[in-house]
């Protein structure tokens, strides 16, 4: 059973059956845009869901179970909600930046999912410089938390927002630092040949105790960019009520919610993709069956997804100055020292390879 | 910090926040008027009246049993001991004789009201620095303590179970086992409380060398409760101006002198400890006999100023009954602990961030309706 998933070209080569290569093109292009689209709308949903569950699960209930068979049908039902509700906003705030926010942050966690690749075959936008691309793309989100807190006009939402751009800057650089980390060892950015070089093992595992140094900041680092517990302090309930989105309602508030669950989602795929084989099997044991490659991608990237999940419902929030202090003061200067240990380990060859 | 950087033309303004009265942390309908700079406190003014009711002047108009009832509504997480404090002072008045059972009850109902009090306030201390699950954590040992209450008197949080003389009636047959397995429920899940939250770093950061209140503070803003005994300041009604069965049980009073943020948490979670230890020593043995003296169906207390205080989960709750001999109070006046324990608010919090101030206001335990009678 040898299906091909290379999704651009199958598309391509049908559009261009009927139509100039031009046209062809753009249209693969809207398609796949569509695709993603409905996938990650779902998928977004669903990690809303998961997360309720999970919740449920450490805090002794049932969560949503009313909805559908086992309230598979609840997010589903409050997006329709929150579609039907109306768009509130503050009298005196900056309309055109308070209705243009939601977007930034919503459109830099779709584009960043372009360059994953789910399977061998099954990846939109495979660039030379994706890692690259991801961090960068990563980064505009925050444009859209800074502008919606802003261009709110309330006091909360500045704070929130205010919060937010020091505590992304901060933890971009340890994101991006134990990733480099890890691009020392495969000498590549392109995602596609990050997962090849891993065919000898897994980079956690090549890489041994720089790897999991890094995996570990990574994963620090990444909860703190997608501002979840123990890091949200944007949000921070007890203190700023909502945070940067005080004043959004309905969709518009759906946006930046459903941002931060497909955020959690980037994070988490980074992390499988770098560190724990991408869509590789175990010691390659459904090598001969390319498609569950997106089964064991998706299944790594829930673990970790679970893992950021139990760090929210366990642990109590830090502090401000706390945050900072953990960052410059510990994460940073370990992640340098980590790059030197990486960088005499490939050196001397220090790797483990099966 | 200094308001205006060096060598620089950038300079940072103070500004007013408005926190409540629909506020999340203020558990209520406290509004808080905070000046902050950036991050930083500069000053906090608690803004009371979005719930007074007049409960006090609403006891002038009624009688001594109708009272009772208007207590339950002041310091509603601990409604038992409002009741007994209300009911101490007439029964003192009248110089009535209470049968020992009617004693033995009223504490071991005060203490599970404590404990029970005390599981709320830890799970919302929990929410309040950001971890959620404890507050399901709370609830779920607090729901068996409700359950005993219902049974007993058919209520769960406004109890009206005291009547000036004893007891409205006798506690449910099963009251004495659900009570012991109670017990020996939570003695298994109060050690979880410190897994779960205590012992995390990240809360221990939060809480420790923060909200810092010396002893000589805690006395000159008249803290009570957990709050005074976090910063050393032994104030324990219970053993300083003994009532009930009080005198009958040994306990420790829980002490800390450290006065930041965490002291006062380990004192509460002490209290817990103690509050069992308590029960413990009475649920076996409670006397057999009446429960309930009998007074006069339309009360009269005697011409004079009548004072009791009593240990509410919160502190000292004090009950000031002026009568001039008619059937209705000339003045009342309650000193509830949450109005002084407030009143320091300000102090804890000056200097420290945002999120000092939540956890701060969170180990003060405040709930607003005792405060704005």
């Amino acid at each position: 059973m040898n299906i091909s998933l290379n999704i651009t070209t199958t598309i391509t080569e049908f559009l261009s059956g009927f139509m100039s290569e031009g046209a062809a093109n753009i249209g693969t292009m809207v398609v796949i845009a569509l695709i993603y689209l409905a996938i990650f709308a779902v998928a977004g949903l669903y990690l809303v869901l998961l997360e309720r569950k999970v919740a449920a699960w450490f805090q002794l209930r049932l969560g949503p179970n009313r909805v559908g068979p086992w309230g598979l049908l609840q997010t589903m039902a409050d997006a329709l909600k929150l579609v039907s509700k109306e768009l509130t906003g503050t009298v005196k705030a900056d309309k055109f930046l308070y209705n243009l926010a939601p977007y930034f942050v919503i459109v830099s966690s779709l584009m960043a999912l372009a360059v994953f690749p789910f399977t061998k075959e099954f990846q939109a936008f495979d660039i030379n410089i994706g890692l690259f691309f991801l961090i960068a793309i990563s980064s505009i989100g925050v444009i859209g938390i800074l502008l919606g807190g802003w261009a709110s006009n309330n006091k909360f939402a500045l704070i929130g927002a205010m919060r937010s751009g020091v505590q992304t800057i901060s933890y971009e650089l340890s994101v991006g630092l134990s990733l480099i980390t890890m691009v020392l060892l495969t000498g590549t950015l392109q995602l596609s040949e990050i997962i090849e070089v891993q065919k000898n093992g897994w980079l956690i595992v090549q890489g041994h105790i720089p790897a999991i140094i890094a995996f570990m900041i990574y994963m620090i680092a990444g909860t703190a960019e997608t501002n979840r517990a123990p890091f949200d302090m944007v949000e921070a309930e007890s203190e700023l009520g909502a945070g940067f989105h005080t004043e959004y309602s309905g969709m518009k508030f759906a946006y930046f919610f459903l941002a931060e669950f497909i955020n959690m989602f980037i994070i988490a795929a980074v992390a499988t993709t770098v560190f724990f084989g991408g869509w590789l099997s175990p010691f390659g044991i459904t090598e001969s069956i390319p498609w569950l490659g997106v089964f064991w991608f998706i299944g790594k990237t829930f673990m970790l997804v679970f893992l950021m999940m139990w760090f929210r419902w366990t642990f109590p929030r830090l502090r401000v100055d706390q945050l900072l202090t953990l960052e410059w003061k510990y994460l940073l200067p370990l992640n340098l020292l980590n790059i030197i240990l990486m960088a005499l380990i490939v050196w001397l060859n220090l790797t483990i390879q099966f | 910090m200094d308001t205006t950087i060096k060598n620089s033309n950038l300079k940072s303004e103070e500004y007013f926040i408005n926190m409540g009265p629909q506020h999340p942390a203020t558990h209520g309908v406290l509004r808080l008027l905070l000046t902050i700079d950036g991050e930083i406190i500069k000053k906090v003014e608690p803004d009371l009246g979005y719930i007074h009711r007049s409960i006090e002047k609403m006891c002038e108009r009624d009688s001594y049993q109708q009272i009772v009832h208007l207590t339950d509504r002041m310091d509603y997480l601990s409604s038992h001991i409002n009741n007994e404090a209300v009911c101490l002072t007439v029964e003192n008045a009248l110089q009535l004789e209470i049968p020992d059972r009617v004693k033995v009850i009223r504490t071991i109902i005060g203490e599970l009201t404590r404990i029970a009090s005390h599981c709320l306030w830890w799970g919302v201390m929990g929410m309040d620095v950001g971890a959620l699950t404890t507050y399901f954590y709370g609830f779920r040992d607090r729901e068996m303590i409700n359950d005993i209450f219902e049974e007993t008197c058919g209520a769960r949080l406004t109890m009206n179970y005291n009547i000036p003389g004893g007891l409205m009636f006798d506690i449910h047959p099963n009251f004495v086992k659900r009570t012991k397995e109670f017990i020996a429920h939570f003695k298994t899940k109060l050690p979880e409380y410190d897994t779960l939250l205590t012992g995390n770093v990240i809360f221990q950061k939060r809480m420790k060398g923060v909200g810092i209140l010396t002893k000589e503070d805690a006395i000159s803003f008249g803290a009570s409760g957990p709050v005074g005994r976090g910063s050393g300041y032994s104030c324990d009604v219970r053993k300083y101006h003994t009532y009930s069965a009080y005198d009958k049980v040994t306990f420790n009073e829980a002490l800390k002198t450290d006065g930041d943020s965490f002291a006062r948490y380990q004192v509460r979670i002490q209290e817990m400890w103690e509050s069992m230890s308590i029960i413990e020593q009475l649920i076996d043995n409670i006397p057999e006999g009446d429960v309930q003296v009998a007074t006069n169906a339309v009360i009269k207390l005697p011409k004079g100023e009548f004072y009791q205080k009593v240990e509410t989960a919160r502190g000292e709750l004090g009950v000031y009954i002026n009568s001039t001999g008619t059937k209705n109070p000339y003045r009342v006046k309650f000193r509830s602990p949450g109005f002084s324990n407030l009143s320091l608010l300000n102090h804890i919090a000056v200097g420290g961030k945002i999120g000092d101030l939540v956890a701060s206001m969170a180990t003060l335990d405040l709930v607003i309706p005792d405060i704005d009678r």
